[in-house]
């Protein structure tokens, strides 16, 4: 079976002012998001107590929060969470009296739950508390330094690597639609305002992976052909090369977004932001490797002559006349 | 057939069954345990230990599948009783508390039931993280100033009682005001300057002593602790503290609790199976010491009550309390602390019969106390038990934090002969009390202050609802992607499918031998690397397709399909590897496991889906004359 012509020879560098176009556009609207509404960070990063409920029978949100604020717990935040028999509930300890007492650092998290539980089990006899969770504030901002870090680390590392295996030209072009993926995915998910926590954090740097990977295959070819053609116009071996690969880089995406679906619909509420994180960066990755990784090469000027094998010049045929 | 050599069908087969023997155990379901270990060393396991389990089982008429005593050299005997249920457990963990009183500790665990001979060679299964099999999480922060506060303090002391016993006189010995600064001297004159700051580098030679700056007729010193010699105490301190927190935490009989350092400063300790962590909290929140103190006078003493009547505490002294609340007054001055302890344990005075504590100082604490003793036979020492707990208190937005310290004298003594590392606290009553002192003294030796700074608690039906989605993620996403592969790519998706399967086995396999703990970004970790491994296959199917197209023979176009697709694979993977392994050395523990779990999916990936699948493709099409390829 096959659903692309295999003998597709679409023009995409001819589009590549409009495709750079729109790719630095959705740059910049991702970083004046990132800029005003900032990213929507989970308890991870927050601090703060959260207490998962399930209940027996399906429950509004609204209806536990009359619940709780009856039961003389305010500023509560209340969330379902995978269907309508699971809401998480958060709340800083901090802005209530009650529980920002004295005893040590982290509050009572005992008596937090307690209180929660009498206050939902009042209404609703079937609620149950499943989990709950203090985090302290300083442990967010350890873990946005490590995330950064370690974003960091991926984009030099693969830069490094592409640089030895390829050219430097290639290194620069990776490495700006890189932060192309990073930054747009980033911008969707500040976009919905889905909860950024810990497993997002890890998608996203997934994603990074997931998206060199698609690169790297369409350089790869460029650089074969760029070697065994005899007359190499670059932009038609770029061409010729997002077109011989095209299918490759759909199929391979789809499979793994079947993958990532299965483990959005079935896997539960705590790999949701992970799956959904992954499907807009698989989606972005995949556009970019068609029509920004290509055009940037093409600007930064790559050649036939980079890419051939280095021969060591025989100083014996030199001195032959 | 020549094309893939003999050797390689061989190896192929050789890991696809090791894949299988090694993932195997994963399939086997372990039943729900409760651990009867001895709460204190008076305590001995044995079979009437066992008889009464037994008893006490029968008479609650809860059912156990099997019961067992088990010996194990680092964590002593303990008996283990299996369950069907997690009610059972519960009901069975209440009923043992009851009928076994305190002197034997209860504790939930899980019981393997993988087969001997699959574990006689080395078959585990993957250990379950706290997201899936419920438990406590805490994350205590390793307070770094509380390190320097004890070093420059004990320097301030140490330097001196250098100078008085070297005679240099000196106007001041105190703390910079500034944290980290190190000490400052003030003495008299340059001579008495330089005197003293050849006997302190001499001394200590882990402090940088510089000259200050001087006013009128006063010649300052400073002196500062190195920072490598900072960087090392403050190590030593992290490692200190996990060592001691493990000890608290094995004497609340929880079975196999993990407690490892995470990143620079923080200490995380989980406890599978434990449903309420105030208790766990009582033991790793408490941050005790231990100071060795002379005695100046107990509740017998006037001068005792009346200080204690009036509070006019001599100025050299302090007032403190005992356990039953009796007066005691010591003095100021500390002859050696907790983190000089090396050791205590309880046991019989030979000569006096009575129960008694043998306590063992390292060598630092063991000059100081030879000093003390050689001058003071016949007078009493204390030793005084010092708490600390935090207050936190939000002021204008800011967090303020104030300890708040509570000292209690657990034990006063008279000092019966000159002793420097090792002796002996005798006339302590009963057993019971030796072996609490004993386990106080041992205990108390945090070498800094630790923070409960994150805490989680997951219930035990949440964890087995994870595992349930969890389990339906992998299977049906590695069902539909099966699926998916073999329409488009006929029998060689097929073929991939079998090696997509096979790397499914294998990364269990291999996780297992590892011992990475299974939690749901790791197995997040393996879906997504299940969706992935199938692209080493799309390309080398691609690539054989194009070769077809390009008029090449089948055989011919499955070679040059598997030797162009190797560079790009290899190159893909590589830079792969990279992400993965930057994701590996975040410290946070749920990333840590997806990047494992993703960086050892690359490494099986690339073994599948290339030589798996050349092995089988070479095995349907070798030898044999073929006009088309189903591709």
């Amino acid at each position: 079976m096959e659903i692309f012509n295999h003998n597709s020879n679409i023009h995409f560098l001819r589009i590549r002012k409009f495709s750079i176009g729109i790719a630095v556009l959705l740059m910049v609207a991702s970083i004046a998001l990132l800029a005003t509404r900032s990213l929507n960070y989970g308890l991870d990063f927050t601090g703060g107590v959260r207490i998962g409920v399930t209940y027996d029978k399906a429950v509004s949100t609204e209806d536990v929060r009359t619940a709780l604020t009856t039961g003389g717990i305010d500023n509560a935040v209340v969330q379902s969470v995978g269907g309508t028999r699971e809401v998480d509930i958060r709340f800083q300890p901090k802005d209530d009296k009650k529980y920002a007492g004295p005893e040590g650092k982290a509050p009572n998290l005992d008596l937090i739950a307690n209180d929660v539980a009498k206050a939902l089990q009042a209404s609703r006899p079937d609620a149950k508390i499943g989990s709950r969770d203090y985090v302290g504030p300083q442990v967010g901002e350890q873990l946005r330094s490590d995330g950064v870090t370690a974003a960091i680390f991926v984009i030099i590392g693969i830069g490094i690597y592409l640089w030895i295996r390829f050219e430097r030209r290639f290194a620069i072009a990776a490495l700006a639609t890189e932060v192309h993926d990073v930054l747009v995915t980033l911008g969707v998910i500040s976009l919905v305002q889905r909860e950024f926590d810990l497993t997002v954090l890890a998608s996203v740097l997934a994603v990074i992976g997931y998206s060199i990977n698609d690169k790297v295959v369409v350089f790869d070819r460029i650089r074969e052909l760029f070697r065994s053609s005899r007359k190499a116009d670059p932009e038609e071996i770029l061409n010729r090369s997002i077109n011989s690969t095209l299918s490759r880089t759909i199929i391979t995406s789809l499979f793994t977004s079947i993958a990532m679906a299965a483990l959005f619909f079935f896997g539960g509420p705590s790999v949701h932001g992970f799956a959904i994180t992954m499907l807009i960066g698989i989606l972005i990755g995949t556009l970019s490797s068609i029509f920004v990784a290509s055009p940037i090469l093409l600007w930064l000027g790559v050649s036939k002559k980079d890419l051939m094998p280095v021969t060591k010049e025989n100083p014996e045929l030199a001195r032959r006349p | 057939m020549s094309d893939f050599p003999r050797w390689r069908y061989y190896l192929v087969a050789v890991v696809l069954v090791l894949g299988i023997l090694y993932a195997l155990p994963n399939l086997y379901k372990p039943l729900q345990a409760v651990q009867v270990s001895a709460a204190q060393s008076g305590a001995t396991l044995d079979p009437t230990v066992q008889q009464k389990i037994t008893t006490a089982l029968q008479a609650a008429k809860i059912p156990y599948v099997n019961e067992s005593l088990k010996h194990d050299t680092s964590r002593g005997d303990y008996v283990l009783i299996g369950f069907d249920n997690g009610d059972l457990q519960k009901n069975a963990a209440d009923a043992l508390k009851t009928a076994l009183g305190d002197s034997y500790t209860i504790a939930f665990n899980l019981e393997s039931t993988v087969p001997s001979w699959l574990t006689a060679i080395g078959g585990r299964p993957m250990p379950l993280g706290l997201d899936l099999q419920g438990g406590v999480r805490f994350l205590m922060a390793v307070d770094q100033d509380d390190v320097i506060d004890k070093q420059e303090n004990r320097y301030t002391q140490d330097i001196t009682s250098l100078l008085k016993d070297k005679k240099v006189p000196f106007v001041s010995v105190a703390r910079n005001a500034v944290r980290g600064q190190g000490v400052i001297v003030v003495l008299n004159s340059a001579a008495d300057r330089a005197t003293a700051s050849d006997a302190i580098a001499t001394e200590f030679t882990d402090l940088a002593v510089t000259d200050g700056t001087n006013t009128g007729d006063r010649y300052v010193l400073n002196a500062v602790l190195k920072p490598d010699k900072l960087r090392d105490l403050q190590t030593n301190a992290i490692r200190q503290n996990l060592s001691t927190l493990g000890n608290r935490i094995n004497a609340l009989g929880v079975s196999e609790p993990v407690i490892q350092k995470q990143g620079e400063d923080h200490i995380s300790v989980e406890l599978a199976g434990v449903q309420d962590p105030a208790e766990a909290k009582k033991v790793i929140g408490a941050t005790a010491t231990l100071e060795y103190v002379a005695g100046i006078g107990d509740l017998r003493d006037p001068a005792v009550q009346d200080a204690a009547r009036t509070g006019n505490i001599p100025p050299d002294a302090h007032l403190y309390y005992g356990t039953e609340g009796q007066p005691y007054l010591v003095s100021k001055n500390i002859i050696a602390s907790g983190d000089e302890l090396v050791d205590a344990s309880s046991g019989t005075d030979p000569q006096s019969g009575t129960p008694s504590v043998n306590v063992s100082l390292n060598s630092a604490g063991a000059a100081k106390m030879l000093d003390f003793t050689s001058n003071n036979v016949g007078k009493p020492m204390a030793v005084v038990y010092v708490e600390t707990t935090t207050d936190t208190k939000i002021v204008d937005g800011k967090e303020v934090r104030t300890p708040k310290t509570t000292y209690k004298v657990i034990n006063y003594a008279t000092i019966q002969g000159v002793f420097s590392n090792k002796f002996q606290t005798t006339g302590l009553g009963t057993a019971k009390a030796a072996s609490e002192l004993a386990l106080m003294l041992k205990g108390g030796s945090l070498a800094a202050r630790m923070d409960i700074v994150q805490e989680g608690v997951i219930g035990p039906s949440l964890g087995q609802d994870n595992i349930d989605k969890g389990l339906k993620a992998v299977l049906l996403g590695l069902g539909l992607v099966l699926i998916a592969a073999a329409i488009y790519y006929k029998l060689f998706g097929l073929v991939a499918d079998v090696a997509l399967f096979f790397n499914l086995v294998i990364l269990v396999a291999v996780m297992s031998l590892i011992g990475v703990t299974l939690t749901m970004p790791g197995i997040a970790g393996i879906v997504l690397t299940l969706g992935m491994a199938i692209d080493a296959n799309v390309l080398i199917c691609e690539r054989v397709r194009e070769e077809l197209r390009n008029g090449s023979t089948p055989l011919a176009a499955i070679r040059a399909g598997y030797e162009k697709a190797w560079a790009t694979i290899l190159d893909a993977n590589v830079t792969h590897l990279i992400a993965a392994l930057a994701l590996t050395t975040m410290g946070s523990g749920p990333i840590k496991g997806f990047g494992v779990t993703l960086l050892i999916g690359i490494l099986t990936s690339m073994f599948t889906s290339v030589t798996v699948t050349h092995a089988i493709t070479a095995l349907i099409h070798g030898g044999r004359k073929l006009k088309t390829l189903s591709v």
